[in-house]
């Protein structure tokens, strides 16, 4: 896919994101924008997938550890087919296949259900340690949020990676900078992140997380192969990007935007990222 | 107290004695001898393994201790271990599984159980995968290794877990029996072990099937449902009642989840019921097959097992016995319950 189509892919999960918040009456805004560049990357240029055949053995995996960024994954799913986009509209709603945290057993495509911080990576290893047994060549991505970090689950897969070799395990670290109670650095610090990772037996790239280029360039320069280091690419990002109110602020980890505010948000994603403009935020 | 009572308790590096390596003195298939070493895991997950590609096995640096290394002789492409990181094998063990493996991960039950429940409920049980804990040394069979090391509370914790079928092994070829109904089983399980030196109940593998009950020991004033180390013991104490003029029934209620209520019901006949177990009487067997009993009529009923608070130190069998879970316990208990029956 080119880039203008991601970049317009990108601006449709940020939009779904808005529009099914609405319906649940709250939601992860700022978690998901951070990781819609991402996202949109992954599902529309990278993975080897058939939304057709979702148990195909030898298709790529992903799994969403930061789950509560699962708004923004269900309207992808939805539009390359893997259920009727209408199905949307129970988000949240008694009996709904879509939860705020995505359940495999509900979502067709889903390849595995989340939303306890910590454990997405261990799933990714198992995930890859089969494919090694099984001779499959899938690769497994797992999508990190920065806040999670400070899980001690997480730390134990990735040595356990490293130790294995897992090169077919990709990590994407969703460096957007804050978790609920604030910034990362001064809740729980988790740089250097690139020494860490590394000093685990891990291959890093670190790159602007929103740049579309900069990530399919990260993205190609995966090798897809069993034995080797994990790989890891850590993508600073801005959380809540593409809306200025938003962007970089405490106060929309979760919320509900309603009535003019919706409209403005809206009219505001549609007109596509302004510059970032860390200042503005206050 | 005497030196026999005072039975070592589990030494890591598989030695049962300090002298007789484990792996030297494997029981034969199906035929295991009073005495000898029970655990037969990694022996008989390696011979399913040997036509079933689907079968791994993982452990947490305990290899030696619960006998997965039998596995890893035979399969070492497919045994992975995981090292001191229990929760990291467990989710792991889910991720394997969404992929069609049927992975079978062993550490001690204070760390499978307990210290991975969480685990165990979000990564196996809810999203379904048939991913098989096994928790080894349950109980209070790690004796003088104190609290850390016991595991008297995993049934409780994990029997309210839905969709998480929960057994206990009662002997090696119990053990046998069920893994390899385990294998086709469509839910995500808990197996509690005991140590690997647990007596022998079954002379032969015997047919199992998961939520029934299977009843041992005839008899009409009294039933004892027991499940793993406690099986033996209780049947030891029936024979010793019957000597007095007590008929004792015997069920092995191996099945927790889903616990065998028909058979419950059954026990119910003989006017009074007994549960043992080795675990705290809050939220085991005990209480399981009491919820059985809240809609029968009033009967004789106690729980028998581990009071409600941390447990001394001290060697298993001395344990067993301060605590009434040997025969000469077991049969005291059952004589107090039938005062009550009067």
């Amino acid at each position: 896919m080119g880039l203008p189509a991601l970049e317009d892919r990108a601006k449709f999960i940020r939009k779904e994101t808005v529009r099914l918040s609405r319906i649940a009456g709250a939601g992860h805004y700022s978690s998901t924008f951070s990781c819609a560049e991402l996202l949109a990357t992954l599902y529309y240029d990278q993975m080897r997938i058939e939304p057709g055949n979702p148990d195909w053995p030898a298709r790529d995996r992903f799994v969403m550890s930061k789950g509560h960024a699962a708004i923004g994954l269900y309207p992808v799913m939805a539009d390359l087919g893997y259920f009727d986009p209408s199905e949307l509209d129970t988000y949240t709603r008694l009996g709904s296949k879509f939860g705020d945290h995505p359940d495999m057993k509900k979502v067709r495509g889903l390849d595995f259900s989340s939303g306890s911080l910590g454990h997405g990576l261990s799933v990714g290893v198992g995930m890859a340690l089969a494919g090694r047994m099984q001779g499959l060549d899938f690769r497994t991505y797992v999508m990190l949020g920065d806040g999670e970090l400070s899980e001690g689950q997480i730390w134990e897969a990735v040595n356990s990676a490293g130790h294995f070799g897992l090169r077919n395990l990709v990590a994407i670290v969703d460096r957007n900078g804050l978790s609920i109670d604030g910034h990362t650095e001064e809740v729980m610090s988790i740089e250097p992140l690139e020494e860490r990772f590394a000093a685990f037996g891990w291959e890093v790239q670190r790159i602007d997380g929103h740049d579309l280029q900069a990530i399919r360039d990260a993205f190609d320069a995966l090798e897809r192969a069993d034995r080797g280091k994990p790989q890891v690419i850590i993508a600073d990002t801005v959380k809540g990007r593409g809306v200025a109110r938003m962007e970089m602020s405490l106060d929309w980890h979760v919320g509900n935007l309603v009535g003019e505010d919706y409209d403005d948000v809206m009219a505001e994603l549609d007109a596509g990222l302004k510059p970032y403009e860390p200042e503005a935020v206050e | 107290m005497t030196t026999d009572m005072q039975d070592e308790s589990e030494i890591f590096r598989g030695t049962t004695t300090g002298k007789t390596l484990l792996r030297n003195s494997r029981s034969v298939r199906g035929t295991p001898k009073a005495g000898m070493p029970a655990f037969v895991l990694g022996e008989e997950l390696a011979d399913i393994a040997d036509s079933d590609p689907r079968i791994v096995v993982g452990t947490a640096d305990l290899a030696s201790a619960n006998r997965t290394n039998d596995f890893h002789d035979r399969h070492p492409d497919r045994f992975v271990n995981f090292s001191i990181a229990e929760r990291n094998m467990i989710t792991a063990a889910a991720g394997m599984a969404s992929c069609g493996m049927i992975p079978y991960v062993a550490t001690f039950a204070s760390f499978s159980a307990i210290l991975a429940a969480e685990q165990i409920r979000t990564d196996c049980a809810y999203p379904n995968m048939k991913v098989r804990v096994l928790g080894s040394h349950s109980g209070m069979s790690m004796g003088f290794y104190g609290t850390s090391h016991h595991a008297l509370e995993d049934l409780a914790m994990l029997r309210c877990m839905a969709e998480l079928t929960v057994v206990c092994a009662t002997d090696a070829n119990h053990l046998r029996a069920i893994l390899r109904a385990s294998v086709e089983h469509p839910k995500a399980m808990y197996i509690r072990l005991g140590r690997g030196r647990d007596p022998v109940v079954y002379d032969d593998v015997p047919e199992i099937e998961f939520g029934r009950a299977i009843r041992l020991r005839e008899g009409t004033d009294l039933t004892i449902i027991a499940c793993g180390s406690q099986v033996r013991a209780s049947l030891d104490a029936a024979e010793k009642l019957a000597k007095e003029g007590v008929s004792v029934r015997v069920v092995d209620m191996f099945s927790i989840d889903t616990i065998d209520a028909a058979e419950v019901k059954a026990a119910a006949e003989t006017g009074a019921i007994l549960t043992v177990e080795e675990h705290n009487v809050t939220g085991g067997l005990g209480s399981a097959v009491a919820e059985v009993l809240l809609d029968l009529p009033r009967i004789a009923f106690r729980k028998h097992g581990v009071p409600d608070r941390y447990v001394e130190v001290g060697p298993p069998a001395a344990l067993y016995a301060h605590y009434r879970l040997d025969v000469a316990g077991v049969a005291e208990v059952a004589k107090e319950l039938m005062a009550r029956k009067g």
